[in-house]
């Protein structure tokens, strides 16, 4: 259900007109309220935002390198498509993200993956998701525990050209992850499997849910709606 | 004599590069036994393990379970009959959360809704691990991986539970716990382990495998104190450890 209006939301937001600077204030206002009965500790929030940085820097060239018309601003001349592209990077990436980390930080990865497996995200796909998440922390650890077994041998790689080991390591850890793949395998087929997920899960989304859900994304469409309409 | 759990009769079998593992295998597990498979590296006890649910097929022989013969038409109620649990719980455990992975065997069969729920929460139970049912697999200790994935085969309600090593890797107290659980459990169990004190604190027969062969089976602690069977097989006691002193 949050899956849902997360999509809603975004994609409301970057339909709107990048000339409807109300509209997206709006939007931030929505996502700020959500933000806020979700609890969500500032510093955690701004943390995760910092993903967007180098989009934003990306965006801030835009002004200097536009063709076209120009305008003065603050004594310099600027490109009025880069301005505007700049604005609509700046505007809907954040709003988007802003989104994104609203879902993630109340929606644990299992229920995540649950969420696409009940929104009919082929089984295949849930189910390489559901095994990332699970064994990235096994081979991540694998990994670490030789990065330390070298360094306890004098290894300590500063250079391009003593990358060799590390690159041995890492083929050598890519066929143990393909052992494990076929004892996990053996695994999963000694409990009866077949070769299809068995589903479960917790329960759907009530109505009432969905109800408080999608509040917030069909308020974004309002807001999509009447910056199309009434208000341009 | 009652009908046996496991029934396994002249097993042979050679892996594609011509390596004999197993050679002329007889094996008996009676209903409600414990039975320990001794036996040093290489004997063949895991690839024998990976034949009693048809995951391996003989060459030549046959694997009985409850009465039932390990066929491609069986493979799969076999499979419920025989919970195989592996020697690294890492291999074992591989849904995001604990009761996802034990409600996966179960689910496999066609079980669901509540008496999913509650054959989850029973399993769990047994292994004294409700409390992690909700919790990630990977943020579990050793110990309790190795503890959840026996539920994840208890919840198959198996004729026989099959465990691959079951303390390796485990600290002293672990162990205890395991030990605690696994006698706890009213079902036959076949463990194959190189953990000699613990094989004779569980299991009252054992069986000690080498070469492809069983060589000998009686019970564990006759086993453990023949001396001349213990060394022609590389099977040691820990240090200043007397089998006769633990009162069997």
């Amino acid at each position: 259900m949050k899956t849902v209006a997360l999509l809603i939301f975004v994609l409301s937001v970057v339909a709107i007109p990048r000339e409807a600077f109300w509209a997206h204030a709006l939007a931030a206002c929505l996502l700020l309220g959500v933000m806020i009965l979700a609890e969500l500790p500032l510093g955690f929030v701004s943390r995760r935002m910092l993903v967007e940085v180098p989009i934003l820097i990306f965006a801030l060239f835009l002004p200097f390198f536009g063709r076209g018309e120009t305008t003065d601003v603050l004594g310099m001349n600027l490109s009025v498509e880069g301005l505007w592209g700049a604005w609509t990077i700046l505007a809907k990436a954040t709003l988007g993200l802003g989104a994104s980390i609203v879902l993630s930080a109340t929606t644990t990865v299992p229920d995540l993956i649950w969420a696409l497996d009940r929104l009919h995200v082929p089984k295949v796909i849930t189910a390489i998701a559901g095994f990332m998440v699970r064994y990235l922390d096994i081979v991540a650890s694998e990994f670490s525990r030789r990065r330390v077994a070298m360094a306890s041998r004098g290894y300590e790689p500063r250079w391009l050209w003593q990358v060799g080991p590390l690159a041995q390591s890492a083929g050598s850890l890519f066929v143990r992850s393909f052992e494990r793949g076929e004892r996990v395998h053996n695994a999963m087929v000694a409990r009866g499997f077949t070769g299809q997920m068995p589903s479960q899960g917790n329960d759907p989304a009530t109505s009432r849910q969905w109800v408080t859900g999608l509040s917030v994304a069909l308020a974004a469409v309002l807001v999509l709606v009447l910056s199309r309409t009434v208000l341009r | 004599m009652s009908e046996p759990s496991l029934e396994v009769t002249d097993l042979s079998f050679s892996y594609p590069d011509g390596h004999t593992a197993l050679r002329n295998v007889d094996l008996h597990v009676h209903h409600g036994e414990r039975v320990a498979l001794l036996g040093p590296n290489g004997a063949g006890k895991t690839t024998l393990l990976l034949h009693l649910n048809g995951i391996l097929r003989p060459a030549s022989g046959t694997v009985t379970v409850a009465g039932l013969e390990v066929s491609d038409e069986s493979a799969l109620e076999v499979r419920r009959r025989v919970g195989l649990v592996f020697q690294d719980p890492d291999d074992q455990l591989f849904m995001p959360t604990v009761g996802q992975d034990v409600a996966f065997g179960p689910a496999n069969f066609g079980v669901e809704g509540t008496e999913l729920d509650t054959r989850v929460g029973h399993a769990l139970d047994a292994v004294s691990m409700l409390d992690a049912l909700n919790r990630a697999p990977h943020h579990l200790s050793y110990g309790e991986r190795r503890r959840v994935a026996i539920a994840t085969v208890l919840a198959m309600r198996p004729e026989i539970l099959v465990l691959d090593e079951p303390t390796s890797n485990l600290d002293p107290a672990s162990r205890r716990e395991l030990i605690e659980v696994l006698r706890e459990l009213p079902i036959t169990q076949l463990v194959v382990t190189h953990d000699l004190p613990f094989a004779l604190e569980l299991c009252p027969r054992a069986l000690v495998m080498d070469e492809g062969r069983i060589v000998a089976g009686d019970a564990t602690v006759d086993v453990l104190t023949d001396e001349s069977l213990m060394k022609a097989h590389r099977l040691e006691l820990p240090y200043r450890f007397d089998p006769r002193g633990t009162g069997r």
